[in-house]
């Protein structure tokens, strides 16, 4: 038996790479041996995919991308279809756990320092992802067609219009017609059902390609590359397989474990993962009485709304994902991991997360004069998070503390000067606190030892 | 132009607290739904297709699966449920145009089978409860949880007629009147208690009727949550008995 | 790494329990995606019973119906097509209808409940066309030994007025005879057994 499966693959390697490709990517693919717990996500974003391209082509069997059909089709997948609403439940909730997970990996990334050369590639390959799988979601989320389907895609198809001269022309041309419509649909279907989902294969597959070519980064954010034994093997690594593989495979266990919590007993999620006006059929004539994104595009949202010109605010809301790119040219501190950095970079880290989880927060929330304040101080600390990562890139003389200060306190605060209507100007000045104190802490106490010093990087992993 | 293209981005900004005044939450009135009753489920069928089903469909719902789900047979479906000649399996729609009923009830009847899921089995407990009795309207009744509602009270001889108790109240933009309860004042064949039930009952059906799928998928995961345990739990020790060979 | 304290036994028995586990999980993890391609409520609906009126019917004509997105065929046969049927005819394959291609109330020449009026699912039992209707005798495509019938143009397979099949022909089984009732004298019920009829 054994040497017939032998025989196999000796048959097949004669032919194909078939060992080749196993000891690359997994039996001699040396990761760090001290992967905690955000190195799940990675291959978890990978199980989601899977789970989102099978439940995908099975309602794809079901499914009609027509305006007078689409709704209809939906309810017929989870009542008339055996075990439909299972599947259709998967899917759903399969998109925001997407997101989640990816959300978590990409927190990883920054945290460690993983986007740090040698590896600005994988970084840069997985922002094209992340914004591919924001179009994909975007895209699939009007396929059912209810009321909330239909305004968040003219929402969000109008930032096009934003764009100077060309802009209602290309949302015109996005849509194929003047608002949403059948036509809308029929593309928004191809797309999500072809065109991108191999556009996110493709690209998984060049982020994975990416990485194993320099190999995992890991907590400590050191090389384990640089500590082999007689073998040429890592001191520090141990073979993907069958270490990682079994530790992946508990941990997807347990991630299916709360994805099924949520697909048998909250599918809604109270209204965050399917959203209550989603229930009613598209209609041009009543737009909702407050559309929201779904939670994943919230704190991106929140920098749209967070500037009132339509269009400054869609240029700040295509800015906050595209200074994302380019971190690893912000960040130049040659320290990876969060570990040997210094307390205020861990302060920066730490405000960047409230940021992120207030702007989704206010994005999910009706706009009223505090929360459009707050939204657009959460939107400064969001990009003040990149300023003082660059800020904290070397160390700094008092003439460039005392620059950035005044470059950046000065625009914040002409922008304030700028809006400032009668009757506002304490909650304006209130809010002008919250960025002054950030970059007066964040220059200030890069000055002080204890507060900006980063720590020595040990030589070997700690365990 | 542009304008009004950009005006569907801004309207984000301003939708929100101003259509409250659609008719907000009544605190006094709260339900709770058991969708294991299955006599209730059935009683509120049955309700809904003597009460409701002249004007209101539900389209995406077939009477042979409402039997299978409550437990009757089919020719108690087609004997009790069903009374426009339609056959078991066929979708509960109804006959009458929609443009007919707009010309009516100056508002087409809205298909049922996903109210709840919309709106909240609250919601429609409370529509139910809160008719009360106001000349001005076109069907002399009016209702505290959805105002001006265009619906006339279908269970009035049920319930009777409640009247609204009013008193001045000063909510910032001056003295309007704000109603602080509801007594009936000409009762109906049922008692308060009884009519309850009814609202409940009905109630009940639509929760049901807007997700049938709901009646399994919670007894099926849990199957797949105590499957994913033990598969866990094996996965768990297979990982840690590797990772002893790691210091 | 320290292999001399590894337990092989153990690692061999957790790694087979983990396999299998996980294997009956996704085998069971399956069944959804197969279940949903099997005939939805809305598809079984369809293939509920039709009623047709049949009291209009001409001798020896025939009408199509469309029942489970099935061709039926209903012909009202003559006295003389009736009494052919009965002759023991040495070039059909299954003449006593031996093979389940019928319920049991047609197992009969006429393969009917009522000799004169024949109900079939018009599907070629070979490959799945649909068989032409030819009651003219001997015309000059089918030759001279032909009694009437049904031909089918795709692959020349030949059913007599009972649609049973000739032999040597592609075909290999007598045309369908689906399950269906008389309500009254004129109204047939295609899809459901007579009421004596066993289950």
């Amino acid at each position: 038996m054994k040497s017939l499966f032998e025989g196999l693959i000796g048959w097949i390697d004669a032919r194909f790479p078939l060992m080749q490709l196993w000891n690359d990517h997994l039996a001699k693919y040396y990761a760090p041996k001290n992967f905690n717990f955000w190195y799940f996500f990675g291959s978890l974003a990978l199980l989601v995919l899977i789970i989102q391209i099978v439940t995908g082509i099975f309602l794809t069997m079901h499914y009609k991308p027509d305006a007078e059909l689409a709704f209809a089709s939906l309810e017929y997948i989870r009542r008339d279809v055996p075990l439909g609403w299972l599947i259709q439940y998967m899917h759903s909730t399969g998109a925001s756990f997407f997101f989640i997970v990816v959300y978590l990996h990409m927190f990883r990334g920054i945290m460690y320092g993983s986007f740090k050369a040698p590896r600005e590639l994988i970084w840069l390959l997985g922002m094209f992802l992340y914004m591919t799988l924001m179009a994909e979601a975007f895209m699939g989320y009007l396929l059912p067609w209810g009321n909330m389907s239909y305004w968040g895609a003219q929402v969000i198809v109008n930032l096009f219009s934003t764009i100077p001269w060309v802009g209602p022309d290309i949302a015109i041309w996005l849509r194929g017609d003047f608002a949403i419509s059948d036509a809308t649909l029929t593309r928004f279907f191809a797309l999500h059902v072809s065109a991108i989902p191999l556009a996110l294969l493709a690209l998984v597959a060049l982020h994975i390609m990416a990485l194993h070519e320099v190999g995992s980064n890991n907590p400590d954010g050191i090389e384990i590359k640089e500590h082999k034994d007689a073998d040429g093997k890592p001191l520090d690594g141990v073979p993907f397989h069958p270490y990682y593989t079994v530790k992946d495979i508990w941990g997807s266990v347990a991630f299916l474990f709360l994805f099924a919590l949520v697909v048998f007993f909250a599918p809604e999620m109270g209204g965050y993962f399917l959203e209550p006006d989603n229930f009613t059929p598209a209609n041009p004539l009543l737009t909702p009485e407050h559309i929201v994104p779904v939670w994943y595009f919230t704190p991106f949202y929140s920098v749209l709304r967070a500037i009132p010109d339509p269009q400054f605010g869609a240029l700040a809301m295509l800015l906050s994902i595209l200074v994302l790119f380019f971190l690893p040219w912000i960040d130049r501190n040659p320290v990876r991991s969060v570990r040997y950095r210094s307390l205020l970079y861990k302060i920066n880290l730490g405000v960047f997360v409230v940021t992120f989880a207030a702007l989704g927060y206010l994005g999910f929330n009706p706009p009223t004069p505090l929360y459009s304040e707050l939204a657009l101080r959460f939107s400064e600390w969001y990009f003040l998070f990149f300023i003082a990562l660059w800020f904290f890139s070397r160390p700094r003389r008092n003439m460039e503390r005392l620059l950035t200060l005044v470059v950046v306190l000065g625009l914040i605060s002409l922008y304030d000067v700028v809006r400032v209507e009668p009757g506002h100007g304490m909650l304006v000045f209130l809010g002008w606190l919250m960025p002054a104190v950030f970059v007066a802490v964040m220059v200030f106490g890069s000055g002080i030892e204890k507060l900006g010093r980063d720590l020595p990087v040990p030589d070997r992993l700690t365990g | 132009m542009k304008r009004a293209l950009f005006l569907s981005v801004l309207c984000l900004g301003s939708a929100g607290p101003a259509f409250a005044a659609v008719g907000a939450e009544l605190p006094g009135y709260q339900v709770v739904i058991d969708l294991n009753n299955r006599a209730s489920l059935q009683r509120g069928a049955k309700y809904f297709v003597n009460y409701c089903m002249g004007c209101h469909s539900l389209q995406y719902s077939r009477y042979s699966r409402v039997g299978e789900d409550l437990g009757l047979d089919m020719q108690m479906v087609a004997d009790n449920l069903i009374f426009n000649g339609r056959r078991v399996s066929e979708r509960m729609e109804i006959s009458m145009s929609r443009d007919d009923a707009e010309r009516w009830f100056g508002a087409k009847p809205p298909d049922l089978s996903m109210l709840a899921r919309r709106k909240g089995a609250t919601y429609i407990y409370q529509y139910l409860m809160t008719f009360y009795a106001d000349e001005d309207r076109p069907w002399g009744v009016n209702n505290w949880r959805f105002p001006f509602t265009t619906m006339p009270h279908v269970l009035w001889r049920e319930q009777g007629l409640q009247r609204a108790e009013w008193k001045e109240a000063d909510n910032g933009d001056g003295n309007k009147p704000v109603i602080t309860g509801l007594m009936l004042e000409t009762p109906g064949l049922k008692t308060p208690e009884e009519y309850e039930r009814l609202v409940v009952d009905l109630t009940s059906f639509l929760v049901y009727v807007s997700e049938p799928a709901r009646l399994t998928r919670e007894s099926v995961g849990t199957w797949v949550l105590l499957f994913l345990l033990v598969l866990g739990g094996f996965a768990y020790f297979l990982k840690r008995e590797y990772w002893k060979d790691v210091h | 790494m320290s292999d001399d304290t590894v337990d092989v036994g153990r690692r061999r028995f957790l790694t087979g329990s983990t396999a299998l586990v996980g294997g009956t999980g996704a085998a069971v993890a399956i069944w959804p995606f197969i279940a949903s391609m099997s005939p939805s409520a809305r598809a079984r609906t369809a293939g509920a019973p039709i009623e047709v009126d049949i009291g209009q019917m001409e001798w020896g004509q025939k009408i199509d119906l469309i029942w489970r997105k099935q061709p039926i065929w209903i012909i009202r046969r003559t006295p003389e097509m009736v009494a052919a049927l009965e002759v023991e005819a040495s070039y059909l394959r299954d003449p006593h209808s031996e093979q389940e291609q019928q319920p049991e109330f047609a197992r009969n020449s006429h393969r009917s409940l009522n000799p004169e009026f024949l109900v079939l699912v018009g599907i070629c039992t070979h490959l799945g066309c649909n068989p032409t209707y030819r009651p003219d005798a001997a015309p000059e495509d089918l030759g001279p030994e032909w009694q009437g019938g049904f031909f089918c143009a795709c692959h020349g397979s030949r059913f007599d007025l009972s649609g049973r099949v000739y032999d040597h022909v592609p075909a290999n089984a007598n045309l369908r005879v689906p399950p269906y009732r008389f309500v009254s004298d004129t109204r047939i019920l295609i899809g459901e057994m007579p009421e004596d009829a066993p289950a």
